[in-house]
């Protein structure tokens, strides 16, 4: 690995702490997904993501599709910290004029491959990048598409999981963010997604189930996929949503707002909702004090 | 006449074809000329004419099988490596079904992708309603960045897809089942954006689009016998709309019909109807599908139920000037 798992920590520490800043700022958005994926998008772009940030259009590039579009505070977060543009934009997020607009916009920011918001075509998308790189027998890009458990309810996604299948799509890895939330409660609730790895590995695929917050898992999992031939990976990566803010952890309730937004029972007043969940994030919860004594 | 048509048009022995054989050989010469040209297929392949396109290009051809969001949104990822994606269905289905997927991932994305609606109008005959797709113009007009486009014939069906194949927009190309006249010029030449004078005329304009054009065209030629001079027009590109041309004819005659296989509502007449009232206000009265569904039958049957056959038009016509 290039970097050790306490930098990669760092790294996605910081990006947690964008997130809630830029949520803040934004005064809209959601908070749990990106805090969840923040491990994901950290060990994606930072360790394994062949890309080159000063050059976001390099042919060469692997292709990085964000299907859940919703959760592109820690895409941008990662982004900015990645080098694509200056940490100070993040500031813009869904304000009038911005390149971050509230869900991503290809055509507003280099680096992004695609738009996305609608759920439910990242996979068909991915898919088509990938059959078309075959096409150009290109063997060193990947595409890797970054969907969540609640997208799983759409019809296109398993259009896409199906045609993929069929395809043999071994240049492309889906991760799916499996943090068992969406807006409306639990999706064993909602819409039950299980046996979700057996879904996959019936329209035949490769699975590997992961720990979302393990970077040696994460890291592993991603590199196992380019070596998988004849068949597409799908890494299904449990994660915690809303971690590393003990108060938003497992709860649904910050799936789509931002800190400050209204009172939750059981969690600190609205104002001072950010503030608690830095201080949460600088202290891990409260693990390291000294620091901040 | 315009030199755009054909020599002799109303001949008996008119060649009779459907717009959609036109599009299979215009994708074929299209695919010669640009390799990054791809084709993909929601299982109909032989029917939406894909198929010469498929027999000589296997390794470029894509079998979908029936998903049509999926068709459209494995296009979009397919013309973000540079491919050129045309996706071929029923207009029905696509753009019925997938008007999502196409307004965010092709159009809001601007990604070359063309989506090809086969079997749309009445005309499609005894499948019914369900695939007599009849809102597809108003759909995709209404989408930015999207180029919407409606041959009138085989030959013209043909130049339009290898005009659209050669450029970098999101477009639209609706087709028909039905064999209808092909009455345009194997030479003349076809421009994205131009409407086509095909008759001049002083008392009043018909605009055209699709194989009604024709129907168009007879209808001017009776309305000439009782001493009418009807101008027609084939507006051929719908978005973005010849505002040139079409006002150009509302100054001169006044008395402006629309005539499409469509419904009326945000279709060509919509769409003449805007341009008109903004820039040179016109009685215009919109002869197509008044909010109704199709049903089975015959081509001819279903035009004449929906007054679209030149004889309905012709009639329409005589009503409003109170001939």
């Amino acid at each position: 690995m290039i970097h050790s798992d306490k930098e990669l920590e760092l790294i996605a520490n910081h990006i947690r702490e964008d997130i809630i800043k830029m949520l803040v700022e934004a005064g809209s958005g959601h908070t749990a997904g990106p805090l969840g994926m923040a491990d994901i998008f950290t060990a994606l772009y930072f360790e394994v993501l062949r890309h080159q940030p000063h050059n976001p259009e390099w042919p060469e590039r692997d292709r990085v599709v964000l299907s859940n579009g919703h959760i592109n505070p820690v895409l941008y977060a990662t982004m900015a910290r990645a080098g694509y543009f200056e940490i100070d934009e993040l500031k813009t997020l869904r304000k009038f004029g911005t390149r971050l607009q509230g869900h991503p916009e290809r055509l507003r920011l280099p680096g992004l491959e695609t738009t996305s918001g609608p759920l439910g075509s990242g996979i068909s998308q991915a898919s088509g990048m990938a059959l078309a790189l075959r096409m150009n027998q290109e063997k060193q890009q990947r595409v890797w598409c970054l969907t969540s458990d609640g997208e799983h309810q759409e019809g296109n996604t398993w259009e896409a999981i199906m045609f993929a299948g069929k395809n043999k799509l071994s240049n492309l890895t889906v991760i799916v963010d499996r943090n068992n939330i969406q807006i409306d409660g639990m999706t064993e609730d909602v819409m039950p997604l299980e046996p979700f790895a057996m879904k996959y590995q019936s329209f035949n695929w490769h699975v590997i189930e992961i720990n979302g917050h393990d970077f040696d898992d994460i890291v592993s999992a991603m590199n196992q996929s380019k070596a998988i031939f004849e068949k597409p990976t799908c890494i299904i990566a449990h994660t915690i949503p809303g971690k590393g803010v003990d108060f938003m952890e497992f709860d649904f309730r910050w799936h789509g707002i931002p800190p400050g937004s209204k009172d939750i029972s059981g969690d600190p007043p609205k104002d001072r909702q950010a503030k608690v969940a830095l201080e949460k994030l600088r202290t891990m919860n409260g693990k390291i004090r000294s620091e901040h004594e | 006449m315009s030199n755009y048509l054909a020599e002799e048009i109303f001949g008996s022995d008119i060649l009779m074809e459907p717009t959609r054989k036109g599009f299979g050989e215009g994708l074929l010469e299209a695919g010669k000329n640009d390799s990054e040209i791809v084709a993909l297929s929601a299982d109909l392949a032989e029917s939406t004419q894909v198929e010469p396109f498929a027999k000589e290009f296997p390794d470029r051809f894509v079998e979908m099988g029936v998903a049509e969001q999926n068709l459209v949104t494995v296009a979009s990822g397919m013309a973000a490596i540079g491919k050129k994606p045309f996706v071929t269905s029923y207009a029905s289905f696509s753009p019925g079904r997938n008007w999502e997927q196409i307004r965010t991932t092709i159009c809001l994305n601007d990604r070359p992708v063309k989506v090809v609606g086969c079997h749309s109008g009445v005309s499609v005959g005894p499948d019914g309603a369900t695939h007599q797709m009849l809102e597809d113009i108003a759909l995709m007009r209404a989408l930015p960045n999207m180029i919407v486009v409606v041959p009138a014939d085989s030959l013209e069906a043909k130049k339009a897809t290898e005009e659209l194949a050669k450029i970098d927009k999101p477009s639209y190309l609706r087709l028909t089942r039905e064999k209808t006249a092909v009455f345009t010029s194997e030479n003349s030449e076809f421009k994205i954006g131009k409407a086509e004078v095909l008759k001049e005329g002083d008392d009043m304009t018909i605009v055209a689009c699709g194989p009604l054009v024709y129907e168009a065209l007879k209808a001017a030629r009776e309305l000439n016998n009782i001493g009418k001079s009807v101008e027609v027009i084939n507006c051929h590109t719908i978005k973005p709309i010849d505002s040139k041309t079409i006002i150009k004819t509302a100054k001169k005659t006044g008395l402006v019909f629309t005539l499409e296989e469509a419904q009326t509502t945000a279709g060509l007449g919509g769409a003449v109807s805007e341009l008109l009232s903004e820039h040179q206000p016109t009685k215009i009265i919109r002869l197509g599908v008044r909010d109704r569904f199709g049903q089975s039958g015959t081509i001819s049957e279903l035009w004449k139920e929906y007054q679209l056959d030149s004889a309905s038009v012709v009639k329409s016509v005589t009503e409003v000037i109170k001939v």
